[in-house]
């Protein structure tokens, strides 16, 4: 019994991660139709600026507000200068310019921070354990299951009840019919590319403290949140939801059944997924 | 029609003559160089291996180091199990490699454009995985050490490929043979397919074309070629390691290819050598060069989108018709 709870939590805070990484991901790609393959590397930076500025203001919160602003900012910038141009190309020359992205990222982050492993502290508040049945339990992991679902939740209703949520919605329906009725698609496409990499950087922040960070932190959650979005479903928000989900608890109850194999357990379920339900569980087409 | 048999009769004479200026270089290069060479020449076969999915059937594949890999891991494989036949070795290199093709192929030809990407990188990384953890049979990540180089046997000589000279050699003479199977295909009716499913797949499945086998052989004998790669560089570094089956190693073809051109038989291979050089010029001044590459990588895929190559040959085209 203990082990299954400390699993689910433990599941289920990685799963949290993967959702915003993966829902930034989705966002970006439903809006401007570009897969981006430095998301990861935002996620990083979102992180290691999170510890820079710690350094300054020895406060986790300024970190965590400050330092995914900081990648928004430079999300904005390289929207305008690089991607802006590869629109109405074809869709591997964007992969392609992403990939170059990451490449001029990840080797900056090791270039500035050095190839070792860096640490964040909690803040007070959430530092330390709290009793779990007969041993503890860290308050941080309790922090982020908690967390995830607030920041999902005020996601899905800022889509679904606000104005600019459903400018949004609406520019990935039909670009062209949006740019009909007024509005100003490119500007909302920097936005919304802004917004992508935010998201991404503050599920770095928010991962700072669970995990140590290195220059390698961006390209598991890259890859893992791949096999969310291929089987929740590009584009879709529940998708993501429950597509993280299920690799969190993958993640961690995997160890308990399949042992060593556990690493191959995600693309298994991919394998799967896309045997019996290619387009993916909220998938609309093939 | 006549007009055709005189430029691939042109092309032949070209393709021989580059064949015998690559055999000369170990006359003339310093070693450090030709052993530079030979890696330009494997990467640049598995960059032209991996331009059969992309530029001919319009599949990008963030995966293809998984299976140069298990070409890599059959031969070093083989070779500690005392198999001493090179013939035997690469072509189990190649059959291991088709076999994890085919099956990882089945499932990944299901989607394509992006979603292919991204589930040809998640099968690429699951090799990865097995060749990192199951440390019985690949002994981990420090890889399997090749225990000895067989020599090559030919007209009754023994050739050592410890010699670097006689490994140049070797590699140019296998890798020469796959790009003549490679440039038949592209020539074949098949070929002509392929370039059909690029261009419109919907149409081809009118005309009563099985889109989804089609890819799956374009996928196999590309991943089939790739392990052929593997193989050939295993022998080179005398190890296999699953550094080789990592995502980072998957892009190098991709990095290769958009640098040459993919519109261009040769263009993969030229790529490669402008990779290596790149490399070895930069690598002199600064560890993180790969920095670098993404800086030329950015203004390559924004303006140049054929490759250097591709580009060369559209000006040289555009000057001769006006």
């Amino acid at each position: 019994m203990e082990t299954f709870a400390a699993n689910l939590l433990n599941g289920l805070s990685w799963g949290m991660l993967l959702f915003l990484i993966s829902v930034g991901l989705t966002t970006v790609f439903g809006v401007l139709g570009v897969l981006n393959f430095a998301h990861g590397s935002f996620f990083m930076l979102g992180a290691y600026l999170c510890m820079q500025i710690m350094h300054i203001v020895p406060s986790f919160w300024v970190g965590i507000i400050i330092g995914p602003l900081l990648v928004a900012g430079l999300g904005v910038i390289i929207e305008k200068v690089l991607l802006r141009r590869v629109y109405d190309r074809d869709i591997s020359f964007q992969l392609l310019l992403t990939f170059a992205i990451l490449l001029v990222l990840d080797d900056s982050v090791r270039l500035i921070w050095g190839p070792g492993y860096h640490v964040v502290e909690a803040p007070v508040i959430l530092a330390g354990t709290i009793p779990f049945f007969s041993h503890s339990y860290p308050v941080y992991r309790i922090f982020l299951v908690i967390i995830g679902p607030i920041i999902g939740l005020s996601l899905w209703s800022f889509f679904h009840f606000t104005r600019w949520g459903k400018v949004v919605r609406a520019a990935a329906v039909d670009r062209e019919m949006a740019e009909g009725i007024g509005i100003r698609v490119p500007l909302l496409f920097t936005l919304v590319f802004a917004f992508g990499t935010w998201l991404a950087a503050l599920g770095g922040a928010l991962a700072a403290p669970h995990q140590s960070l290195a220059p390698a932190m961006g390209e598991r959650i890259i890859i893992e949140s791949f096999i969310v979005v291929v089987i929740g479903g590009m584009g879709s928000f529940p998708g993501a939801f429950v597509g993280a989900l299920l690799l969190g608890l993958l993640d961690s109850f995997g160890t308990s059944f399949a042992g060593r194999a556990q690493m191959a357990l995600p693309f298994i379920l991919l394998a799967v997924v896309l045997l019996f339900r290619p387009q993916g569980f909220f998938g609309r087409e093939v | 029609m006549k007009n055709l048999d005189g430029r691939s009769k042109n092309s032949c004479v070209l393709y021989f003559l580059l064949f015998a200026i690559m055999a000369a270089a170990p006359f003339v290069l310093p070693i450090y160089w030709l052993i530079i060479l030979t890696e330009i020449v494997i990467m640049g076969f598995f960059a032209m291996s991996f331009n059969l999915l992309f530029g001919s059937t319009g599949l990008l594949s963030f995966g293809q180091a998984g299976f140069f890999g298990v070409g890599a891991y059959c031969t070093a494989l083989l070779i500690q199990n005392g198999v001493e036949s090179l013939t035997l070795i690469l072509a189990a290199a190649v059959f291991g490699a088709v076999l994890a093709a085919v099956v990882i192929g089945f499932l990944c030809v299901r989607r394509d454009e992006i979603y292919f990407a991204m589930i040809t990188l998640g099968f690429g990384m699951m090799l990865y995985t097995i060749a990192h953890n199951w440390i019985e049979v690949t002994g981990g990540s420090d890889g399997l050490p090749l225990s000895s180089l067989p020599a090559v046997k030919f007209m009754g000589l023994e050739l050592s490929l410890y010699d670097p000279r006689w490994m140049y050699l070797f590699c140019l003479v296998v890798v020469s043979l796959g790009l003549m199977l490679l440039w038949r295909l592209a020539r074949s009716p098949f070929g002509l397919v392929l370039t059909a499913v690029r261009e419109n797949k919907e149409r081809l499945a009118f005309v009563g074309a099985d889109v989804r086998r089609v890819r799956l052989s374009s996928f196999t004998i590309a991943g089939g070629l790739a392990g052929l790669a593997g193989g050939l560089f295993a022998l080179f570094n005398n190890m296999a390691t699953p550094d080789f089956m990592h995502w980072s190693f998957s892009s190098r073809p991709i990095l290769m290819t958009v640098l040459g051109g993919s519109g261009i038989f040769f263009g993969p291979a030229l790529g490669a050598a402008i990779f290596f050089i790149l490399e070895q010029m930069i690598t002199q001044v600064t560890e993180n060069w790969m920095i670098f590459l993404g800086v030329f990588l950015i203004p390559v895929v924004i303006f140049f989108p054929r490759g250097i190559l591709g580009t060369i040959v559209e000006i040289a085209k555009r000057r001769r018709e006006s």
